[in-house]
């Protein structure tokens, strides 16, 4: 069964290590979602985010092969039991007169923000799973989104509940 | 003069410094650290053809005469495959050098040849001055990017003070764990401008850490298993060989009385006249090696990897057995067969916890000796029903010329092979005894591997008959290293199989094309006797397949480089065959 997973990978921060694993995914036929990169705390170290699509088979597949990648320290696979998952978006949607009161109210449901307004637009940015991102996509595409960007999901484990 | 003088002093002063050991930092050109780390990693051979951006070090080089020889390739893929096939004859790292652009493209068939057999190597390419990186250059390529996919590693070395550490990690990934090759591309203003030189003793990397012992537990597990199993079969690749195994490999298996039976790059892994020996598997292997396994109840593979040329159709492979799987690599197990027991860990090591293990378990091994033993003569009955043959007429059988090439060196020769028909046979009717005495491009399956590997062999094994056994079609691809072998008096023999046709070629479409022989005829060959001639190597050519061992012998007795033009049969297939994705019971016999 194909499924989503997301995969935590350190890698050393040198360059040509994106293109690397990137490379790697479309050599070996696997799939890219969603990419994500930055530098950690570490020096010289960075952190990749990718979602990707398959079944345990290929997940067990791209892990092995990641790990065969000289620049990859570790590979971990986040589930959404063990992990906070958020994605980020930035919606420029239409705000006339009509619309401007129910942008306002969503933007409040969904704990946004309107970072950029102009006449006839406002520009949101909401952060959250990847289903509410989906949700507000979908509430607001009848007043018109003229422009949509979304940043590659990242995800971190959660921390361990004493129990 | 002048120059002359200077150098004498430089070489000197590099003596000297030897002696004193790394006592005091010394300031050297880039050029200088590349070849005094080479020495420091125990090179003493390189194989290469200079260019504009390694100019810097071939002229270093020259001071260096003495300890590195450097043996002057015509065309970069060969140097590649002469590294290759020094690693593979004498277990080191073999290393080439050559220059920017062309000279890197040119060898990426002989590293992605390297990169799928698992060959250690070190590749130094040269790369424009750092600042016109980027500018399309004169003889720029991309040459980290282009050769990402086909080397275990690669570096671009932008800062001369990260060179003598770059090398020193190059060679550490190139031979430990899974080895491959490793590329170093070296732009030409890193090589003039100086530093103070000072070798790594040893490699920091976080993220490369091989498994060397096998888990304790797994191997347990799997020497139990082997006890109770009533039908358990060897299946051995190239890991054997690699990880220098052979010796325990053979003490398992007759500790036990397993069978064996052998990839293509596992030949020579296991002695191939032993009784419990059952040759080559797969697309072009024997019965009783392809029927073995489908029959086992237990497969334990050895440093291979399931490659669909060994497994046909992977559903039916091993159909009645469950597998146990001892690789370096994790990332080769369960890749393309589900593996019940899992073992990650170096060959020979794993091997020797083995027997180990087996030490004081005579009773368990005594009480399933009967069963296997059983099933050992159930092998036999298959291969005596069918045996490897063909048909002598009164034109050269390709299999006879294998034969007899066997015969007359006494199965002592390091085999070269190029590939298609002519390298089946080799694998088929050689009778390896030797680990590293079959070189052959099994994993990429390049033709023109076979002549430049031969004299990257003969290089590390002087002492050493070596042959490289060829198509007509695949000897020219590499042809212009007979000006290699004739300047550096390697001795290498190459045997033609000239049937005037890609051999493979036509037979695949004579069984699945209706015989529609589409460009797979040679229809214009050089005559390879005067071909040999013309580079000042010896020619000598059998028709009649009473001519071919008096031609053998006469190549034997000369210390030239030597082609053989042996004339044979035009339509002959290389039999047991598997068509591609059927089970491997489902083998077209002759």
């Amino acid at each position: 069964m194909d499924k989503t997973h997301i995969l935590s990978i350190l890698v050393e921060n040198e360059s040509g290590v994106l293109t690397r694993v990137a490379g790697l995914f479309s050599a070996r036929g696997f799939n890219i979602d969603s990419i994500s990169v930055a530098k950690t705390l570490e020096k010289n170290e960075s952190k990749i985010i990718i979602t990707t699509s398959g079944d345990s088979y290929i997940l067990e597949q791209i892990t092995k092969q990641l790990n065969r990648l000289i620049n990859v320290i570790k590979v971990q696979e986040l589930t959404d039991e063990d992990s906070v998952v958020r994605q980020t978006v930035l919606v420029k949607v239409n705000a006339d007169e009509t619309t401007r009161a129910d942008v306002f109210r969503i933007k409040d449901i969904f704990n946004g923000r309107i970072i950029d307004v102009s006449k006839n637009s406002y520009t949101l940015e909401v952060t959250g799973s990847e289903k509410k991102i989906e949700s507000l996509i979908d509430v607001l595409k009848p007043m018109g989104i003229k422009d949509i960007v979304k940043a590659g999901t990242i995800a971190m484990p959660r921390s361990k509940k004493s129990s | 003069m002048k120059t002359e003088t200077k150098r004498n002093e430089v070489q000197q002063a590099a003596g000297q410094r030897q002696s004193t050991s790394y006592a005091k930092k010394e300031l050297m050109t880039g050029s200088r650290i590349i070849i005094e780390s080479l020495i420091r990693e125990g090179v003493d051979t390189i194989f290469g053809y200079p260019g504009g951006a390694v100019l810097n070090i071939y002229d270093e080089l020259l001071n260096y005469k003495d300890k590195i020889r450097h043996i002057l390739v015509r065309h970069e893929q060969g140097a590649a495959h002469a590294a290759d096939g020094y690693s593979r004859a004498s277990g080191k790292i073999g290393v080439a050098l050559v220059t920017s652009g062309p000279g890197a493209t040119n060898t990426i068939t002989g590293i992605a040849t390297a990169f799928m057999d698992s060959i250690p190597m070190v590749i130094l390419t040269g790369q424009v001055p750092t600042n016109l990186i980027g500018n399309d250059a004169f003889q720029e390529a991309d040459t980290v990017g282009i050769t990402r996919p086909c080397t275990k590693h690669n570096y671009l070395v932008k800062d001369i003070k990260d060179l003598a550490k770059t090398i020193k990690e190059a060679f550490y990934i190139a031979s430990t764990g899974r080895p491959g090759p490793v590329l170093i591309d070296i732009p030409k203003d890193i090589t003039s401008s100086v530093t103070e030189f000072e070798y790594p003793a040893d490699v920091e990397l976080k993220g490369y850490n091989p498994t060397y012992f096998g888990h304790h537990v797994q191997i347990s597990r799997m020497v139990n298993e082997i006890l109770k199993a009533q039908r358990p079969l060897f299946y051995i690749g190239g890991g054997v060989i690699l990880s220098n195994a052979g010796t325990e490999l053979k003490e398992v298996a007759e500790l036990l009385d397993i069978p064996v039976t052998s990839t293509l790059m596992g030949l020579g892994g296991f002695p191939s006249e032993h009784p419990l020996f059952f040759g080559m598997l797969g697309m072009h292997g024997t019965y009783p090696a392809n029927m073995a396994i489908s029959n086992a109840d237990f497969i334990i593979a050895v440093g291979a990897r399931f490659d669909d040329r060994v497994t046909g159709k992977v559903e039916e492979f091993g159909r009645d057995a469950r597998f146990a799987h001892i690789d370096i690599d994790p990332s080769s197990i369960g890749k393309n067969v589900k593996i019940d027991i899992p073992v990650v860990g170096d060959v020979k090591s794993v091997l020797n916890s083995m027997l180990e293990m087996l030490n004081g378990k005579n009773k368990e091994i005594e009480s399933g000796r009967y069963e296997r033993l059983k099933w050992l003569e159930e092998i036999n009955a298959w291969k005596y029903e069918h045996p490897l043959s063909y048909k002598m007429t009164d034109v050269i059988k390709p299999q006879f010329v294998i034969e007899k090439i066997y015969e007359l060196t006494g199965g002592d020769a390091i085999i070269c092979t190029e590939v298609g028909q002519s390298q089946m046979w080799t694998a088929q009717f050689y009778k390896f005894k030797n680990p590293r005495t079959l070189l052959t491009s099994g994993g990429l399956g390049t033709m023109g591997y076979g002549f430049p590997a031969a004299i990257g062999a003969q290089v590390a094994r002087p002492d050493k008959t070596v042959f490289d056994i060829a198509g007509d079609g695949s000897i020219q691809m590499n042809i212009q290293e007979l000006g290699t072998a004739v300047q550096f008096n390697l001795p290498v023999k190459i045997a033609i199989i000239n049937n005037n046709f890609l051999g493979m070629i036509r037979q695949w479409q004579e069984l699945f094309y209706d015989k529609r022989y589409s460009f797979s005829e040679m229809n214009v060959n050089p005559d390879f006797v005067k071909l040999a001639e013309a580079y000042g190597a010896v020619g000598l050519r059998a028709t009649k397949p009473e001519e071919v061992e008096g031609v053998i012998k006469k190549a034997l007795s000369v210390k030239k480089p030597v082609i053989m033009d042996f004339v044979v049969a035009r339509e002959e297939s290389v039999y047991p065959m598997v068509a591609p994705g059927a089970p491997i019971t489902g083998m077209l016999l002759v």
